[in-house]
């Protein structure tokens, strides 16, 4: 009981060194406070998972070995050094880790999401309606860690703790992380329905039509 | 291919060199992104710049690769005709791929196609890819390494034209390539544009266009207008890094072209993220070697001296 009420009280978010961290298991309420553009970094539990991760969880309708409910999926294929090889239960490494391109998972994300009630979504680039959707319906929230950081990122994390769908080849895999004020993150789809990439999409949409329309006047090189 | 002291150095020093670009991005690169970092003035995109350099500088001192998308190799090939392990050549380039895939680490990419599982090597069937260009009556090599991740390589799009539809069409059809996906490859981006006849052509001139230096132009006047004009207008739409909003939105922009026919006009766009990962490498035929896109890499492989442009401050390549 004791326990319970202290773990009732564990504050999610502190403020460390300047820096907003969040410590799974995370609550819709947990993160309510955070909208798109906010930065913040994690603590706890994180794990990888692509896009057979997800055709497997929402078209094949299997159950992800793993308890992500109130935790973090980063959509990532890491290098991971494995220790040990042949030792039967062999130990893993973080080499390089960063997001991979969430778009790809956009087709899937609002199924998962409802699926395995995960809160925090971390990748790379926008996501669209479905996903924006999924995360004011069920609490969740996507951001990014901009890409190409991967040794950063693999910084980050103090400790492999399983892998699970190996079969599916070592960068779709899912990797279980425990991780250490592992970010920056940026909020790119908040619990309003604010879809960051979006609104800024819209903005690149009309100063692109701007730019087709004075370079076309000046590449009429057809004869 | 029959191993021999002079197959087994090309291959050693190919090996550490693919495995050096995953964890060093080429001068060229660093240089342009220092340059756009220096004059952004929105504060997320100088939070992620100072990110990006931050693990540009992580990756060095820890000899890891900077992205974990070390991508699918691809090479090309410029061969001299009289180059002695002209036949060798792919052969030697699977085995670095192979032993650079073990040592740096690299992740392995290679899916069968159909049968649908990674091969855990990074090589399979036409992987990794060759092109090849013959020099007749030289006696050089030069390779072109690339890694084309899988975020970069998304964008990628050809088509033909009808020559009606001129390059006002092939205009707009780079730049709304570069909105509907190029937002989500990791800008500030390289961008190459190859203009042809079919779809072939095209997407092999914007890959040639992707490993041309960082600011140089097409000896066409009217496609080096071309170059400026897009580079100019892409870094007009502001995606910043990784499409968060700043200043400009790319590297640079290179356009190839080669003649076309009088019916068609191919144009194919390819990208490649901030972490440009290629590299340019040049044996002679005593296989003496000149690194001209890394000037930190140096390698000695055994019993032999190293040549080219060797660092010793940078350290050594390979693990």
């Amino acid at each position: 009981m004791a326990e319970q009420m202290k773990a009732q009280v564990r504050p999610m978010t502190e403020i460390r060194n300047g820096k907003t961290v969040i410590s799974t298991p995370v609550s819709a309420e947990d993160i309510a406070a955070l909208h798109v553009g906010d930065v913040f970094y994690l603590d706890g539990d994180l794990v990888t998972g692509r896009d057979s991760v997800h055709g497997r969880v929402v078209y094949e309708e299997q159950t992800l070995p793993v308890d992500i409910k109130d935790k973090v999926i980063m959509h990532a294929g890491p290098i991971v050094n494995i220790i040990n090889g042949d030792d039967p239960s062999p130990g893993y490494e973080m080499i390089s880790v960063g997001p991979t391109t969430s778009m790809r998972m956009e087709r899937f994300e609002y199924e998962f999401i409802e699926k395995t009630g995960v809160r925090i979504i971390i990748g790379k680039g926008g996501m669209k309606e479905k996903t924006a959707a999924a995360c004011k319906a069920f609490g969740a929230i996507h951001c990014v860690l901009p890409a190409g950081n991967a040794v950063v990122g693999a910084s980050c994390v103090e400790e492999i703790t399983a892998v699970h769908w190996l079969d599916l080849g070592a960068p779709e895999a899912v990797w279980c992380c425990r991780v250490k004020e592992f970010g920056p993150l940026i909020v790119t789809i908040d619990q309003t329905g604010r879809n960051y990439f979006e609104e800024k999409r819209a903005e690149y949409e009309r100063r692109k039509e701007e730019q087709v329309e004075e370079i076309s006047r000046q590449v009429h090189f057809m004869k | 291919m029959a191993y021999n002291s002079n197959t087994r150095r090309m291959t050693d020093t190919m090996a550490a060199f693919i495995g050096y670009t995953a964890k060093h991005l080429p001068d060229d690169v660093i240089d342009a992104l220092s340059r756009l970092r220096a004059e952004e003035d929105d504060p997320l995109a100088m939070e992620i710049y100072e990110l990006m350099f931050r693990n540009l500088e992580l990756a060095a001192e820890k000899d890891r690769p900077t992205c974990q998308d070390t991508g699918v190799l691809q090479f090309w090939i410029k061969c001299g005709s009289a180059f002695p392990l002209m036949a060798d050549v792919e052969s030697i380039l699977t085995d670095a791929v192979l032993t650079a895939t073990r040592k740096t680490p690299l992740r392995c990419n290679v899916v069968e196609t159909f049968d649908e599982y990674n091969t855990g090597t990074n090589t399979g069937t036409g992987a990794p890819t060759f092109w090849w260009d013959i020099i007749p009556g030289w006696d050089g090599c030069e390779i072109y390494t690339y890694m084309a991740g899988g975020g970069c390589s998304l964008p990628g799009h050809a088509m033909v034209l009808m020559p009606g539809q001129g390059y006002e069409e092939a205009v707009r059809f780079v730049m709304d390539r570069m909105t509907s996906y190029g937002l989500n490859a990791c800008p500030p981006l390289f961008v190459g544009v190859g203009i042809g006849t079919s779809v072939e052509t095209a997407a092999l001139n914007a890959k040639k266009a992707l490993l041309r230096p960082v600011g140089s132009h097409n000896e066409n006047k009217l496609a080096a207008r071309m170059e400026t004009l897009l580079e100019d207008g892409i870094n007009a739409i502001g995606f910043g890094p990784q499409g968060m909003g700043g200043k400009y939105s790319v590297i640079g922009v290179n356009v190839e072209n080669t003649a076309r026919h009088p019916a068609t006009l191919g144009v194919a766009v390819t990208v490649g993220c901030w972490s440009h990962r290629r590299g340019r490498i040049v044996f002679d035929r005593d296989l003496g070697w000149e690194v001209t896109t890394h000037t930190g890499f140096s390698y000695t492989s055994c019993g032999n001296e190293a040549s080219g442009a060797a660092d010793e401050s940078a350290g050594a390549a390979n693990d």
